[in-house]
């Protein structure tokens, strides 16, 4: 067949060259650029916030409720007179730290599996994906309300358990996966040749399902910080007076007719990122070629 | 003279690289086709074949564009004609079949309604009519009883019945012209031989012209009446086809004939050296300078215009006139055979068979084996040091499980593998000792899929270097270096990650993994099928260096008889997995012959406008082997009765050396062949044609 088009995906050589050329190919399209500068100006932000709030997030005053936005409070004050700017800036740290190690977790200990469960198939494989299904098919707010509500909510509790539930989808990707790549003759070449079982995993099969284990990350991150908000807002998440979206929303749904900017703001600041993210996501996957939508030419 | 029906002038096409150059991948392409005519287009790949084949239909793959020139359809530039006008033109005058038409059928849906719906895109006919039109096709296409094959699904048809399937599907339109882009690559030679004859008698019934693309000079030989060799997107020469295949006007497609084995002779075909120059590299001069035996300073210089000749060619090359005055060149040599030792047995198969077949949970608890028939079984094969056996089949006829069985992958479910009269094989590879599974290595089919994309050389040639030897650091780099070296790569190749190497270089990594483990027995997967036949020719004769410095093993698993002839000491020929034939090479392609060697035989396309293939039984393989009797019972063309459904055939040996496993006795198997036999015997040549009684 005649080759050499000039869309060739990008395929990492060298840890940190192969990270540039894929963070290069990322911004070079639209989404990447707008998804990646949205998701860095979050993470910025919840490094700096602390330092740079103009007022105290918990700082309550009896004066100014519910005020609308001015020179003084830019994104008014809330129901207890607290400054809505202040409380947006800071609302997504909690969030993010949990969701970020839960997501970590949840790749490493989803994505090793599956990968295993790929590699050797048979009875151990068949049972634990009729168990994946089963836990796929659990309504998972009603699970996670159950564990935090019986266990508690903090993020010694919370990242353990979007962790562990959120890697369940991601064996069944590292397991499609890594089927692909077992059938190929390398695989069959490595046993042949004697290597070791973790060899085989760590050497051959690794390195080329994290291609579809990072899109699968970055697709799961932002499902995390929804269901992490969703359980704020259903108070089951962050413990007042912490400032946090979900939480933020939810106090502010009352008064959403008469000061829209209460639960605007948070809106605003929940969506920006989990758009980013996914925007990120998407073009993170057309970058590494592993995107299912862009067709190959006949 | 008529108008030709596609006109290609001076079409160029290319893409614009990163760096904004414009990198041309077809080049000046002047070309016609006129009512009837089937043209073949050659050449190694990426030399721009199938891209000029869509272009004629008005097709670029993204990021290609028309740099100048045009494409004409009965006198329309197709890439002037907007998207309604293409529609129209293409399937209905102008139709394509791509090289796996046959995959390309959907699996939910049945035969019937698939050519239905395109008998519907291009006519406007009831449907009744569709349908009595669709059996037409069926049967225009030779698919036996349509009336059954239309309610059945892809999967329920062989890979020929798809790829026929597919080729009525193009002709529902009655199209002018079928352009097919590598239409029988990956079929079996038997298969491809049946297509290739319905292709040409569509061709001769119908009118229709046909651009038949292809790296296979075998099969453009059979169809075509004008071959045209294509080089780095140039056309270097086109010329009616006899004259093409008997004297090649240039260098190039002379270089690409001696690149193919020949049944006549036993020797390892010549190869070319180098490789075509990636887009936009091929220079101010000749492209092909570089790897041209007779360039010279002008060559580099110059770039060559097409002129014709006297015998009704155009060429691209300074020099035509001397290309037939070129020396035939040196064949390269084979090791000695006569000082290998008889007795110096390195392996060892006695009665093996080995079943795919899973027992079901109550022959599990009941400790049964399950009753079908082992997918391979009744192997009895010596190998001796340093010896090369070839085991040659169709798809399906157990060579690669043979060679999983011996590699520890899928241990036999009886008989005995023995290695060097001592170690036993019967075990998988887990329960090998290190040493041993270092001393018998796999070479495998596709480069593409046996080298880890993510690894570079130095990385792959490591694992097997660590894993035996324990060697790191300096060590470790002087003998990947070393190695590289001996399958002629360079040092810097190391840090090449796979994708930037070309097919024959990946296949050298893979041999140079191989080697790393020196090993004493290396078995060999269909290693050259995946590769052009210049870069085949290379690798044959690297394996062959290899063998003869270190006296490996060989056991060499190809369907390509040609090739098993040229590379092979021994052969043994497989069907449903069972042997049917055994000897030394240069015997077993001579008569008297097993009926199944013979049908292979006979399939074999040359690059030669007088061979004509002898298409004896149906190329239909059933999907599982018999239980008793003959295994080629159901296809064999020389059936003598119930003995051959009943009775295991007993191996019969010839004077020649060879063992012949059939129920009809030596002579009559002589004397029987001789008619029909003529072609192969033509293939053959004066020398080893049919034996006297």
């Amino acid at each position: 067949m005649t080759a050499t088009t000039n869309i060739e995906p990008v395929k990492p050589n060298s840890a940190f060259v192969g990270l540039l050329a894929v963070l290069l190919a990322m911004v070079s399209r639209p989404s990447g650029l707008v998804g990646l500068i949205l998701v860095a100006f979050h993470v910025v932000l919840a490094i700096v916030s602390p330092a740079i709030v103009p007022y105290d997030f918990r700082e309550l005053s009896a004066q100014i409720i519910l005020n609308a936005p001015s020179s003084e409070h830019w994104f008014g004050t809330d129901n207890l007179g607290r400054d809505v700017f202040t409380r947006t800036m800071l609302g997504g740290r909690q969030a993010l730290l949990v969701t970020t190690i839960s997501t970590i977790f949840a790749i490493t200990w989803g994505g090793l599996l599956g990968v295993l469960l790929g590699l050797v198939g048979g009875r151990l494989d068949e049972l634990l994906m009729r168990l994946v299904d089963a836990f796929l098919a659990l309504p998972w707010i009603l699970v996670l309300l159950l564990i935090v509500v019986t266990v508690g909510s903090g993020p010694g509790v919370l990242i353990p358990t979007l962790g562990f539930f959120y890697g369940i989808p991601v064996i069944r990707m590292a397991r499609a996966a890594t089927q692909d790549v077992v059938a190929l003759d390398f695989v069959t070449a490595a046993r042949a040749r004697g290597e070791s079982r973790s060899t085989i995993v760590w050497r051959e099969l690794v390195p080329n399902v994290l291609d579809v284990l990072l899109v699968e990350g970055a697709m799961r991150w932002s499902w995390m910080l929804l269901a992490f908000s969703s359980l704020s807002f259903l108070g089951f998440g962050v413990t007042p007076p912490t400032a946090d979206w979900g939480l933020m929303i939810s106090n502010a749904r009352s008064f959403m007719s008469f000061a829209p900017w209460t639960v605007l703001a948070p809106v605003v600041a929940l969506s920006s990122l989990i758009i980013g993210i996914n925007m990120s996501a998407d073009a993170l996957a057309k970058a590494l070629g592993i995107d299912r939508a862009q067709k190959a030419p006949v | 003279m008529r108008e030709p029906l596609v006109q290609v002038k001076n079409l160029s096409i290319g893409f614009t690289s990163q760096a904004g150059l414009v990198m041309p991948i077809l080049r000046n392409i002047d070309l016609a086709i006129g009512e009837g005519e089937t043209i073949g287009l050659v050449g190694e790949s990426g030399c721009g074949k199938s891209t000029l084949a869509l272009a004629m239909m008005g097709y670029l793959k993204s990021g290609l564009s028309v740099l100048e020139g045009e494409s004409l359809f009965r006198g329309r530039n197709v890439f002037d004609m907007d998207g309604r006008a293409l529609e129209d033109i293409r399937g209905g005058e102008l139709a394509l079949i791509p090289q796996n038409a046959g995959q390309s059928l959907t699996p939910t849906s049945r035969i019937g309604r698939q050519i239905d719906e395109s008998v519907k895109l291009h006519t406007k006919l009831a449907k009744e009519q569709r349908r009595e039109r669709v059996i037409e096709l069926l049967l225009q296409v030779r698919l036996p009883q349509p009336e059954e094959l239309l309610q059945r699904y892809p999967h329920e048809l062989s890979g020929g019945q798809q790829q026929r399937v597919a080729i009525a599907m193009a002709l529902a339109g009655e199209p002018d012209v079928l352009l097919l882009d590598e239409p029988t690559t990956g079929l079996d030679v038997t298969t491809q031989a049946h297509i290739l004859e319905l292709l040409r008698d569509l061709a001769a019934d119908t009118g229709t012209a046909m651009v038949y693309v292809s790296h296979d000079l075998g099969a453009i030989a059979r169809v075509s009446h004008r071959i045209a060799v294509m080089y780095a997107g140039e056309l270097v020469l086109e010329g009616p086809a006899r004259r093409v295949l008997k004297q090649p006007a240039h260098p190039y497609a002379r270089g690409l004939l001696l690149s193919i084995p020949r049944l006549k002779e036993a020797v390892l075909p010549t190869s070319m050296p180098g490789r075509p120059p990636p887009p936009g590299g091929a220079g101010h001069g000749c492209a092909f300078a570089d790897r041209c035996p007779m360039a010279e300073q002008r060559c580099r210089d110059e770039r060559p215009v097409l002129e014709p000749t006297a015998a009704q060619e155009i060429v691209r090359c300074h020099f035509h006139e001397r290309v037939e005055q070129l020396p035939p060149p040196e064949p390269p040599k084979r090791p000695d055979r006569s000082s290998l030792d008889e007795a110096d047995t390195i392996l060892r198969l006695d009665n093996v068979a080995i079943s795919y077949a899973k027992p079901g949970i109550v022959d599990q608890i009941l400790g049964r084996q399950p009753k079908v028939a082992a997918t391979v079984d009744k192997i009895d094969l010596t190998i001796r040091r340093g010896e090369t056996v070839g085991l040659v089949g169709e798809s399906g006829s157990g060579k690669s499980t043979i060679l999983r069985a011996i590699a520890g992958l899928w241990p036999p479910q009886s008989g005995t593998i023995t290695y060097e009269e001592a170690e036993s094989l019967n075990t998988s590879v887990d329960e090998r000792a290190k040493d041993l599974l270092r001393r018998i290595q796999l070479i495998f089919q596709n480069p593409d899929a046996s080298l880890n994309p993510r690894h570079t050389v130095a990385e792959i040639l490591a694992q097997p270097l660590k894993l035996y030897f324990g060697l790191s650091g300096d060590e470790l780099r002087e003998r990947s270096v070393a190695l590289l070296e001996r399958v002629r790569l360079r040092a810097d190749y190391l840090e090449r990650l796979p994708r930037q190497l070309s097919g024959g270089e990946k296949q050298r990594v893979a041999v140079a993994r191989a080697f790393a483990a020196e090993p004493e027995l290396v078995l060999c997967d269909e290693v050259t099928s995946a590769l052009d036949v210049s870069v085949q020719a290379a690798v044959l004769d690297l394996l062959t260096q290899l063998q003869a410095d270190q006296r490996t093993t060989y056991v060499f698993v190809s369907h390509d008889l040609a090739v098993v002839r040229a590379f092979a000491d021994r052969v043994a020929v497989l069907y449903q997995g069972r042997f049917c034939e055994i000897g030394p090479s240069k015997n077993v392609y001579r008569f008297p012959s097993h009926p199944y060697t013979e049908v292979l035989l006979g399939a074999v396309l040359e690059p030669d406008p007088d061979a004509r293939p002898a298409l004896a039984a149906e190329d239909v393989v059933d999907l599982f082997p018999p239980a008793k009797g003959c295994p080629f019972q159901r296809r064999c063309p020389r059936r003598i009765g119930d003995i051959c459904d009943n009775e295991t055939p007993p191996w019969r040996p010839t004077e020649l050396g060879h063992a012949i496993r059939c129920h009809i006795p030596l002579a009559e198997l002589g004397g029987m062949q001789e008619k029909s036999a003529h072609a192969v015997a033509a293939k053959l040549g004066p020398t080893e044609g049919i034996r006297a009684e």
